[in-house]
């Protein structure tokens, strides 16, 4: 494992994963992974997860696509250093802000999107021109193994490795020092991360979760807020870092969203939910029954069959959920909605600020003042209003979390920044030495004026500030040599 | 018993109840600063004197002066900064409203170092306030007369409900950072900076790491030596050397560094006279300690220039090492004095790559009239910030983003950068009412047919467009 890394780093020190073309040209072998082995990925994300083959072209691959074509549009433009404002000192300077690669970047996925989790910060970090290290969830065993096979077979196989393995083998990767590191999963782990990220001072990004809150206003269209809810929530059985988590309404709509929920879910799945192939399955034996324990005292007003053998566990609701309950303390991670009555949107807004911060938020309602308030009075990793998942899916928008849902966000140009170091550039000349004797000591009260005034007054380019600063030069240099400084 | 409890608390409700969030109390935070630093200008000078020596024309141009630019600046652009930013939306999300919300993160942490005890505390701080956050600062015990200002006089300008300073060494410190903050922002050396990254793992705290290094100054063979001795020396001896992106060695050819030496001799004379020790202009050294280790630096290599150093004044003479090993202390740590030792390189790559074998520092410089050169050094090696032709001059530009890389730090601040700094940014979709047929495209049962149409709308924009 040592040894990989190493090579990896021999890699990036060599230089090659610097040059524009060099990206461009791995971005687009990944593309033609995706597309020349669609199959192979599909049926891997299938069977870890019993999904669909749509299903997992429409979740992951398509995600993968976008981003791909996406990046190779816009990379030529962010690799271009961005000029810098100048003030009157550095007026004849050329300020800029350049992009820089940051080394070897330690990647490690989740399983619960197998292949978007780990390929969609691949090509950010791929893009920003560094050596990357892949560690898949091995939870997730197939796309594991289907990844650590294709990638060598695309990319260059020095820069972009592949490195399998449990808890042990992750913890002795984080030995390494890495230039970066991007995590996805729970937030216990996450803190390990960060802590061993700490003995080198490698800057993390942790996209963690939380419990998503969802607010339901009396008014609002229940029949849309509904169906996109049960889309939201049973989508991957639940298995979704920004699923609706819970429900918050008046107590009066309760009635109303089982039903309308039921009939969605009737509408989706069919009758026989566990027979769609569109339903997926618990990860494994071990989260089912985390899930199932969750359902303990809990009032089920739809759904509640469970089949442990296929890991099957039916779209639930829940209605009335005490705050205190087991299924309002962790992330569910699962196929049951809590619906929590609260009396109106304040008291919604206290209950979502007396927990922990979110990674992410929704609010339906027709009452775009509401919507606005709730957002001003809540914080959260990320919004959407009248609708779930959908910030998502939209690259311009960063996606992370904030306090302990998650440290830094991705997507589009927010991952090449995220890999990247953005360096300040001044070049100067060794000409005009005569200004700088302004500067020097020994001091006195004028020259400090004179510093003040430079420092502080912001130009732009422009051909009476060159004549200005001409001017002043010269009335400089000449005081100067006169002797009154 | 934590004796910080009660005074995070305070802090964590005042957050809570909102009052930072409106644009006018944020301004009113800010034009407190303002006040803070003009009515008490003499004040803080003194201190800056007595702490560390400090001529009034450095307080003035690199504590207060820039102090007073960021505060002027955060007050003038405050509002265009808390706009929701817009961003380019894709064929779903067409009608949609999407923006970056700039949040504050709540209780940001701001523990500060000696060597610019106000800049390092107020611009910082400008940033934090203007995001809208609560501040706990903790200033440095080792600038004492400074600590006794920011303590006593910086919180009567402030709203004492979201503001607070604590004062300790570190033990105070290790036990104050058992508290969770939403927002730590550390400015120190590497080793401390990897115990607060440590502390603030346990809560999920986001950091910005102000650290340092060896800011290696590579000098051409084709320059004109008396430019770069004087900006080299000027930059060293800035602050007595105590600059975390000051020159810390240079590195040229043997034939450069005699011509250099004369010209280094020269301008040391002419700026701080033939005895450097009575001028005005010329720093002394923070405390005891950092005095003893500078002391026993100047028997590294030999003394070409300088050397001499008196403890009753914690003086060290501007000083130039030759002949130093890589081995020695003077080159295996962060210098923090007015001592440069020049260390020879064969060509531009030997330099280059006696870089690249290092820490990647917070700043570098190259010298050298021919551009290709100053652009060899900077895209071979990695660095916080680099300046061509000059010395830190490129922090002045509160445009350009000031921080550091791997060993140097993480994050960055400075202008806009530090309101983005201590803001989250939260991302916002609100989507408009209708399209429900359209939508009804992602939801399942699904069939060969939706995945044509899903495909089929895919191809009408070449974006990024996913689960439609």
């Amino acid at each position: 494992m040592d040894r990989k890394v190493q090579r990896a780093r021999a890699a990036f020190r060599s230089g090659r994963s610097r040059p524009l073309q060099f990206r461009l040209q791995q971005l687009e072998a990944l593309r033609r992974m995706v597309q020349e082995r669609e199959r192979d990925i599909l049926q891997a994300i299938g069977a870890d997860l019993c999904k669909s083959e749509f299903n997992a072209y429409s979740q992951e691959v398509i995600s993968i696509l976008g981003e791909i074509d996406h990046v190779l549009e816009k990379l030529p433009k962010w690799v271009t250093p961005k000029p810098a404002e100048k003030n009157l000192l550095t007026m004849l300077d050329e300020a800029y802000v350049h992009s820089e690669p940051l080394g070897v970047v330690l990647i490690i996925g989740a399983w619960n999107y197998p292949f978007v989790l780990t390929i969609q910060p691949l090509i950010g970090a791929i893009a920003a021109g560094n050596a990357v290290i892949i560690k898949p969830s091995e939870v997730s065993e197939n796309t594991a193994k289907i990844v650590s096979k294709l990638l060598p077979q695309y990319l260059d196989q020095d820069l972009y490795v592949v490195i399998n393995g449990g808890v042990k083998e992750t913890t002795e990767l984080l030995r390494q020092r890495f230039d970066h590191i991007l995590y996805t999963g729970n937030t216990a782990v996450g803190k390990i991360v960060m802590e061993a990220a700490a003995k080198h001072l490698t800057p993390v990004t942790l996209e963690l979760g939380g419990k998503s809150p969802c607010y339901i206003d009396k008014d609002c269209d229940l029949d849309i807020a509904c169906r996109r809810i049960t889309w939201g929530k049973y989508m991957n059985c639940g298995q979704t870092c920004i699923a609706p988590d819970y429900i918050l309404c008046e107590p009066s709509l309760q009635s109303q969203i089982v039903q309308k929920i039921k009939e969605t879910v009737k509408e989706f799945y069919g009758e026989n939910v566990k027979e769609s192939p569109d339903y997926e399955r618990i990860i494994n034996l071990h989260h089912f029954k985390r899930i199932i324990n969750l359902l303990e005292g809990q009032k089920i007003a739809y759904g509640g069959e469970t089949d442990e053998a296929t890991c099957y566990i039916a779209p639930t609701i829940l209605t009335d959920v005490d705050p205190e309950a087991k299924v309002m303390q962790e992330e569910i991670f699962g196929p049951i909605l809590p619906v929590v009555p609260v009396k109106n949107a304040d008291e919604a807004i206290k209950f979502i600020n007396d927990h922990e911060k979110p990674l992410a938020f929704y609010i339906f309602s027709h009452n775009n003042k509401l919507i606005r308030r709730m957002i001003d009075e809540t914080s959260s990793g990320g919004v959407t209003g009248n609708d779930v998942i959908m910030h998502f899916t939209l690259s311009s928008l960063p996606f992370g979390g904030v306090g302990s849902s998650g440290i830094g966000a991705y997507h589009g140009k927010h991952s090449f920044d995220t890999f990247s170091h953005q360096r300040s550039c001044l070049l100067k000349s060794l000409k005009r030495e005569g200004i700088n004797k302004l500067r020097y000591p020994p001091n006195s009260q004028s020259k400090v004026d004179w510093a003040k005034f430079l420092i502080l007054k912001r130009f732009n380019k422009g051909k009476l500030c060159l004549l200005m600063l001409t001017v002043l030069g010269i009335v400089a240099a000449v005081l100067v040599k006169a002797g009154y400084y | 018993m934590d004796p910080f409890a009660d005074t995070l608390q305070r802090l964590r409700e005042a957050f809570r109840s909102g009052q930072t969030q409106a644009a006018d109390f944020r301004a009113m935070q800010l034009k407190g600063l303002g006040r803070f630093l003009r009515e008490n200008k003499q004040l803080l000078q003194d201190a800056l004197a007595q702490d560390l020596h400090k001529s009034a024309f450095e307080s003035e141009v690199s504590e207060i002066r820039i102090s007073q630019g960021e505060v002027n600046l955060a007050l003038k652009n405050l509002r265009a900064w808390m706009k929701d930013e817009k961003v380019p939306r894709n064929l779903a999300t067409q009608l949609d409203s999407a923006f970056i919300r700039k949040e504050p993160f709540g209780l940001v942490l701001i523990i500060v170092p000696w060597n610019y005890p106000l800049n390092l505390t107020l611009v910082p701080l400008v940033g934090a306030l203007a995001a809208g956050n609560c501040v706990v600062l903790k200033p440095s015990e080792i600038s004492k007369n400074m600590e006794k200002v920011l303590a006593e006089v910086l919180p009567r300008y402030l709203d004492q409900s979201c503001f607070a300073v604590v004062l300790g060494g570190p033990e105070e410190t290790q036990q104050l950072l058992e508290n969770k903050f939403d927002y730590i922002f550390f400015t120190g050396s590497p080793r401390v900076g990897k115990i607060i990254m440590a502390a603030a793992a346990k809560h999920l705290t986001p950091v910005t790491l102000e650290l340092g290094g060896k800011n290696p100054c590579y000098v051409d063979d084709d320059c004109d030596p008396q430019t770069v001795a004087n900006r080299v020396v000027w930059f060293r001896c800035f602050n007595t050397g105590q600059t975390c992106v000051a020159p810390d060695y240079v590195l040229c050819s043997r034939e450069t560094q005699e011509r250099l030496l004369p010209t280094m001799q020269s301008a040391i004379t002419r700026f701080y006279g033939e005895d450097p020790k009575s001028s005005p202009d010329l720093g002394r050294i923070i405390g005891e300690k950092q005095f003893r280790r500078l002391q026993g630096l100047l028997g590294c290599g030999h003394v070409a220039i300088g050397g001499q150093s008196d403890e009753s004044e914690r003086y060290i003479a501007p000083t130039v090492l030759v002949d130093v090993q890589e081995t020695e202390p003077v080159m295996q740590e962060e210098i923090f004095g007015p001592i440069l030792p020049i260390v020879n390189v064969r060509s531009l790559d030997e330099a280059v790559d006696f870089i690249t074998r290092r820490e990647k520092p917070l700043a570098l410089y190259a010298f050298s009239n021919n551009s290709q050169v100053i652009k060899r050094v900077l895209t071979g090696t990695s660095s916080g910030g680099f300046c061509g032709n000059d010395g830190f001059m490129h922090m002045t530009l509160t445009t350009l983003p000031f921080g550091g890389v791997g060993a140097s730090g993480m994050g960055r601040y400075h202008g806009k950068f530090s309101f983005d700094t201590f803001s989250h940014h939260r991302a916002c979709l609100l989507r408009a009412p209708g399209m429900e047929k359209i939508y009804a495209i992602r939801y399942p049962p699904y069939s060969p047919r939706n995945q044509r149409l899903l495909l089929a709308a895919m191809e009408t924009r070449s974006c990024s467009c996913t689960l439609l």
